[in-house]
Formats: C-alpha cells, structure tokens, sequence
C-alpha cells in the first residue's frame, strides 16, 4: 500500500536521447504524447494534478550545450537551455552586464526550485505569471529553437500565443536563450507584488528596462513589461511612445503608468481581483519607471 | 512502464536500484532506502519538507525523478551526522529551540547546511532569503534563524 499522502505520479516512460535530433525525431514520432522534460518544476505539478498526462517524458538537459553559459563584450549573452536559475545569478557576467535578468532570476520561488528551474523553462511555460519572462523580453532576447528542419531563432517578444501557448511545433526543442549586450548605461527594475514576500506567484509584475537615447526628444528610451494581468506577458508601447517623445518629469510617468493599467486586461481569481490588479499596475510601474529614471538620471 | 537500472550515491554509500520511471528521488529515498528523514509535504515543490542535496545543491525531491538520480550524490538529513556528531547546524537549531513538531527540520537542516557551504558568513537577511522555500507552521522561524547564525559562529 502506497503511504504517499498526495497523488503520485502517472505512469509514463523517461526517454534520455543523446542527440537533438534523436529528440524532435522522438517528439515528432509521439507527437501528442510526449514532452521535453527540462527541471520539471511545473511538469510534475501539472502531472499529480491530472492537468497533463503525457505517455513518454523526453530528458533534454544533458544534450549538448544545454548546459553552457557565455559572455561575449562584442556578442553579448548565452544561457543554454538547462542552465538552472541560480547559476545565471551567480554568474559574474550576469551580474556585471544584466543585473535586471539576476533581479527577475532571484524572485522566482526559493533557492531548492531555482536548482532545477531555467529561464528557458520560464519562458516555454509560457505563464503571464513567469517572473523572468519581462525581463527577457526587454533585454532583446531571441531564443535558439532546434526543430524538424534545424536550428531556427525566435525572439521572445514575438514568442507567446496564449497562456501556455507558444510559437513552438511538435518537436521543437529550445536548446538556449541569446541576449545582445545592453545598451551603454541601461538600467532596470522589477517590482514583484505576491500575496508574501516569499516564494508565491505574482498579484502583479512589472519589468522596467531604460537607457539613455540622444535621438528621441526625451533623452531616454524606456520600456515596459508586465505581468500577471493579461492572457500575455505584455509589453506596453504606449509607455514607451510617451516616455520619449517630450522630457520627463513625475507627471509624465504617471501618464505612462496609466497607460499600463488600461492597457492590462487583469482577472479575478485566487491571488487577487481584477480590480486590485488594475491599480496596483498603475502604482506599481509609476513606482518602476521613477526608480529606473532617478537611476538613468543619475548618470 | 520501463524500468530503469541506476547507479547513485547516497550519505556516502554507493547504491544500486532499478526504479519505474515515475519514481521520484522522494518515493525512492522514503520507501526503498527507508530514508524517512526526508518528508512528503506539498508534493509540489513549495514547501521544502522534502530538500535533499544533489551534487551538492538543495532540491525539491518531490520533482526529481529518481532516474534523474542515476551518477549523482546524494545527501538526505541521515547524512548530515558524522562520527556520532551532529553536524554544526543540527546541535545549534536543537539549542536554540528551533525544533516543535519536526515535520520541516530535515529540510531546513539540509537547505542551512547549503547555505553555509556556499556562504559561511550568511546576515540574517541571507538566512531568511535561503530559507524561503522552506515552510514551518510551528516556530515563527526566528529561533530556526537564530540557530543558523549560531552555527556560523561557530
């Protein structure tokens, strides 16, 4: 007799290939019935909860540059695929050169999670909730997608189709996440509000990410991202197009920050209502912008 | 479903084991190691009852397969003893009266004893930060956290 005092987990088969191509090969075989396993920190939740009952498990982590992290100053950053969370936090290049990535990596759960949680993971998950997710966008990342027909590139603004609905095809498998190198004095914020101040899903997100631009009239080009408040992550190009085309001042991105919040299309459920949501994005992005333009000012 | 042939290292003992490829690293440690010092709390990766190290990093064995195991080390709260000794943050969380129930002490002793491996001079604020993903509905953690900063102390 089983003493698990939860569901276990379904029955399934764990398939290790030991090239990419035998993975989408395998994927594309079982389309339907199978799915990449990476850390599996959403995976077995979904599985236990009777949510996803794939017949064939398919471990991706060990292929080849899964596992690999660089930086190039002319090039930029590349996080393979099963770099787990907290060895992009430790990383010096990370934190030298993408301090918004380390800030959005660090609010992910807890410490045992981020062992085994990626940022490509965040992104395939593809939740509104993702805490990586605004940060990725913002910072230009493009992903790099082995499929049915090669190595293909994907950028991450353009990635997301619908909660848990990506651009990937049946044996795509994302093998890493490529970010050009910041622009000169850029900065960023992410503000995260969950019901504590542990490890909970977000209310609300809000990524910031702004550097100084002689061409707009403003001086400074700022962007916005937000999470938990619409089907998406949702990247505000309104907050952008007010915040340079005249000079800022507290006033100007209240505007932006109202912008954000009749943008959103927020819901009620169990962490928070639709309302609630609403205003705190407001509040929220007023808070992110005026720490990322006290910060841009500074310099 | 395939059964799979897994060579690993636990507490510093090599062990071998065939387990179904649904197993977790929890299932396999509680129920064909007898390793009953690791907890099932959540099951979903929240609550931290269930943190062991693996090749040195704390996980959530609740969301490891025990496949995933095979070549790795592994350390459970059985393995934090040495030579009839507790280990450091074992005896100072006992002595700053960080234990009531006993349900979530097997992982935070496991998610400390990272923490000070990676940071032997944690602040409290460190402290707090490792220990998110390790629930206590008992203590109020501020005895735990005491115990932790007397063991870098010491």
């Amino acid at each position: 007799m089983s003493i698990d005092a939860h569901p276990g987990l379904p029955e399934f088969d764990y398939i290790k290939p030991t090239t990419l191509k035998e993975a989408s090969d395998f994927l594309i075989a079982h389309a339907g019935e199978a799915r990449p396993l990476m850390g599996g920190t959403d995976i077995f939740v979904r599985m236990r909860s009777g949510g996803w009952n794939d017949k064939y498990l398919v471990d991706v982590k060990c292929l080849e540059g899964m596992n690999d992290i660089s930086y190039d100053p002319h090039k930029g950053l590349s996080i393979g695929a099963a770099v787990n969370m907290n060895r992009v936090i430790a990383s010096r290049e990370v934190q030298d050169n993408y301090a918004l990535l380390l800030q959005a990596a660090s609010s992910v759960a807890s410490y045992q999670l981020r062992t085994r949680a990626t940022i490509v993971g965040n992104i395939c998950n593809a939740s509104p909730a993702g805490d990586t997710i605004g940060a990725c966008i913002l910072l230009g990342g493009v992903l790099h997608v082995h499929g049915n027909g090669g190595i293909r590139q994907e950028p991450i603004k353009t990635f997301f189709k619908g909660p848990g609905e990506t651009l990937l095809r049946t044996g795509d498998i994302v093998t890493s996440i490529h970010f050009p190198v910041p622009e000169e004095g850029a900065r960023g914020v992410y503000i995260k509000l969950g019901r504590n101040k542990a490890s909970d899903l977000s209310i609300v997100g809000v990524t910031v990410f702004g550097y100084p631009d002689v061409n707009v009239p403003s001086g400074y080009r700022i962007r916005l991202a937000l999470a938990s408040v619409a089907p998406l992550p949702l990247v505000v190009d309104q907050v952008e197009a007010i915040l340079t085309e005249t000079s800022i001042d507290e006033d100007r991105l209240m505007l932006a920050a109202e912008a954000a919040m009749h943008a959103c299309t927020p819901i009620d459920d169990v962490r928070a209502s639709a309302r609630y949501r609403k205003v705190m994005t407001r509040n929220l992005s007023f808070n992110a912008l005026k720490v990322v333009w006290k910060d841009l000012k500074k310099l | 479903m395939a059964f799979h042939r897994i060579t690993f290292n636990v507490n510093g003992e090599l062990e071998q084991a065939d387990v179904p490829s649904n197993m977790t690293l929890l299932k396999m440690l509680r129920e064909n190691l007898a390793l009953t010092g690791t907890k099932n709390g959540c099951a979903e990766g929240e609550c931290g009852a269930c943190t062991v190290l693996m090749n040195g990093e704390p996980v959530n064995s609740c969301l490891v397969l025990a496949v995933e195991c095979d070549g790795a080390e592994i350390v459970t709260v059985e393995g934090l003893a040495h030579d009839e000794r507790l280990d450091a943050v074992q005896q100072t969380i006992i002595d700053a009266g960080g234990v009531q129930c006993g349900f979530c002490t097997p992982g935070i002793l496991i998610s400390a004893r990272a923490l000070l491996d990676r940071n032997p001079q944690p602040s409290e604020e460190d402290i707090r930060i490792a220990l998110v993903g390790n629930l206590c509905r008992c203590t109020g953690y501020v005895r735990i956290i005491q115990g932790v900063q007397e063991a870098a102390r010491i």
